[in-house]
């Protein structure tokens, strides 16, 4: 059945996303099981409407899978079933008399209780004139109670009018008027409560609270499932995981972070523990590129969620030191008294390698059909109009969602989904990518690096004279939307 | 530290060919009531190496497992309870976890264990 899916105006390469992963979570394509091919959820828009627009029309099974969804989404403002539709009052109300009275009645009892919202988008309405409009809807034969807290049933007329350019969307070309029954929408309560704002323990690049749980819906988190960050930090990404039930478990190089916290009130544990949450699995310090992992493990995690170091803001390490990768420095063994207290130096750590280390301890470690969920920095300004995401044989692509962070770059959220098994050739290549990337270790700090792309002076990024001075913006400019 | 990151890990220092398990050396266990879930157990225990998980229960001083398992034994309440309780409940506060064919030890600290690799391990 087709519902009308009213987005929250934010994030907007994240919105449909969230609702074919949520779709997967409550069983929508049960019927489709048809081998890798991750089935979609059929999408309309309504007329004269651009993509951008948050009103979507989408088409569902079932009510209560329509409910589920949109409780569980953090962007969906509202799911409902449409009794009618028009470009004035007159066409909504002829939509709505002609709509089946067995899909109306049932929610018009008396004995039910049910209230009205007037929602605008694009325009403001006073009191006064909500309430016309609600008097305008006289024609539909109610017979419940009025009860604006938690009614049974709550009813939108919702008009859409001249955006104007607030909004950053092409002119609306016609008036719409929508009127449906709400079936659910997200809680955003979530937001306040679990807010950085409010966390214990912060590290420079804790992820916000609506991100983590945008992460934990793409990666499917539900209880009894083990999700995975190897490059935990302070948690963050774990917490959203485990607000929806899942058991978690962490991994990060620092030791700092993770065994000391900033004390010992302030630390990873206590994290969880001001949100009753229950407490990481597991949690310790191991380097991605060397992981301490038993050679026979895998396809133990349901899923791996993170948000790899760009180098950036914050610059990734791997086991080995700098000046011996750099060979500056012979092979040296640490001496033997020297053993217990020795803090091994380690090397700067290229995303490029950082990436490949996670698609291959992905590859290894998730179960069949299992979700990699993680963010990927792009350049902007990149003349090629294609970016290359990582790939990897084991794995499908299912969706990419931007997030604006600056002029310069902006980071990516892929969610791929483990459709091959891990075999001994994909294994060899693994060790021989590594291998190589320890002989090159000077060239790969150099290739791709972002750090000096996104806070180079500007001048070094103006085209050459005799160029055209215009740089091609594929994304239109309303920046605002995508963060 | 639970056994359940234990039964994960292995020393993977360069040269080595039998890393796992890595011998418990306990100085601090503590035990921390956890919720069951049952659906979580089963998956683990097709994932587990049960003749490591018993010896490391061992010493951290729980010997109510059995040596030997099917996975029948996942229908009996009893059992499922034991597993879970060695499995998420026992801790390594303090201690180390040592190699067995090397004898370097990773030492753990509030629980975490340190698993990086010396610059000569690499």
């Amino acid at each position: 059945m087709w519902y009308l899916c009213v987005f929250y105006h934010r994030l907007l390469d994240y919105r449909k996303p969230e609702v074919e992963s949520l779709a997967h979570l409550f069983g929508a394509f049960e019927d489709e099981q048809n081998g890798d091919v991750p089935s979609q959820l059929q999408w309309k828009l309504p007329i004269h409407h651009h993509p951008d627009s948050p009103f979507h029309f989408v088409n569902l099974p079932s009510e209560q899978v329509a409910r589920s969804i949109a409780n569980r989404s953090i962007l969906v403002k509202g799911l409902y079933e449409l009794w009618g539709e028009g470009g004035s009052y007159e066409e909504l109300k002829d939509s709505v008399l002609s709509y089946p009275d067995e899909r109306k009645l049932p929610y018009l009892e008396a004995g039910s209780t049910f209230k009205i919202t007037v929602d605008s988008f694009g325009k403001v309405m006073s009191l006064d004139e909500q309430k016309e409009l609600i008097q305008g809807l006289a024609y539909i034969p109610f017979k419940g109670q009025v009860k604006l807290k938690n009614p049974d049933h709550n009813f939108w007329l919702i008009e859409i009018d001249n955006y104007g350019r607030n909004n950053g969307l092409p002119p609306i070309v016609q008036r719409r008027i929508f009127f449906g029954r709400e079936v659910g929408g997200a809680d955003r309560k979530l937001i306040p409560t679990y807010q950085l704002k409010s966390r214990t323990y912060l590290g420079p690049t804790a992820m916000d609270a609506e991100m983590a749980f945008l992460m934990a819906n793409q990666a499917l988190a539900t209880s009894g499932k083990l999700i995975y960050d190897p490059f935990v930090g302070t948690g963050s990404i774990l917490v959203g995981a485990a607000h929806f039930g899942a058991l978690t478990m962490g991994a990060d190089i620092d030791i700092r972070v993770v065994r000391d916290g900033r004390g010992p009130n302030c630390n990873v544990w206590s994290n969880f523990e001001q949100y009753g949450l229950p407490m990481p699995v597991g949690l310790l310090r191991a380097d991605n590129n060397r992981p301490p992992w038993r050679s026979g493990l895998k396809e133990i995690f349901d899923a791996i969620i993170c948000d790899p170091p760009y180098g950036v803001r914050a610059g990734g390490r791997k086991s080995g030191g700098r000046k011996l990768l750099k060979g500056a420095v012979e092979p040296y063994v640490v001496p033997d008294d020297k053993r217990t207290d020795h803090i091994p130096s380690t090397a700067p750590y290229s995303l490029v390698e950082c990436v490949h280390d996670l698609l291959d301890l992905a590859a290894k470690m998730l179960a069949m059909r299992g979700r990699l969920v993680f963010f990927y920095p792009v350049l902007r300004d990149d003349d090629c109009a294609e970016t290359h995401f990582p790939e990897h044989p084991c794995f499908k692509l299912i969706s990419s969602s931007e997030q604006i962070l600056s002029s310069r770059y902006s980071r990516v959220l892929l969610t791929m989904v483990k459709v091959g098994a891990y075999t001994k050739e994909i294994a060899e290549a693994a060790r021989l990518k590594h291998l190589e990337f320890r002989e090159n270790h000077v060239k790969w700090l150099q290739d791709g690096n972002l750090h000096s792309a996104v806070f180079s002076p500007i001048d070094a990024q103006l085209p050459e004279a005799g160029d055209s001075k215009f740089i091609k913006d594929p994304k239109p400019k309303y920046r605002g939307k995508y963060v | 530290m639970r056994l359940l990151t234990h039964n994960m890990l292995s020393s993977n220092i360069k040269g080595v060919e039998k890393g796992f398990p890595l011998r418990i050396e306990a100085e601090k266990v503590v035990e921390k009531p956890v919720e069951m879930n049952a659906d979580f157990l089963r998956k683990m225990f097709e994932k587990v190496e049960w003749k490591a998980f018993v010896e490391a229960s061992r010493s951290m001083g729980y010997a109510q497992l059995p040596e030997e398992v099917d996975s029948g034994m996942l229908e009996s309440d009893e059992f499922l309870s034991r597993f879970h309780h060695a499995l998420l409940e026992l801790h390594l506060e303090e201690g180390a976890l040592v190699c067995p064919e090397t004898g370097r030890r990773f030492p753990v600290n509030k629980g975490i264990p340190n698993m990086l690799l010396h610059e000569d391990e690499v």
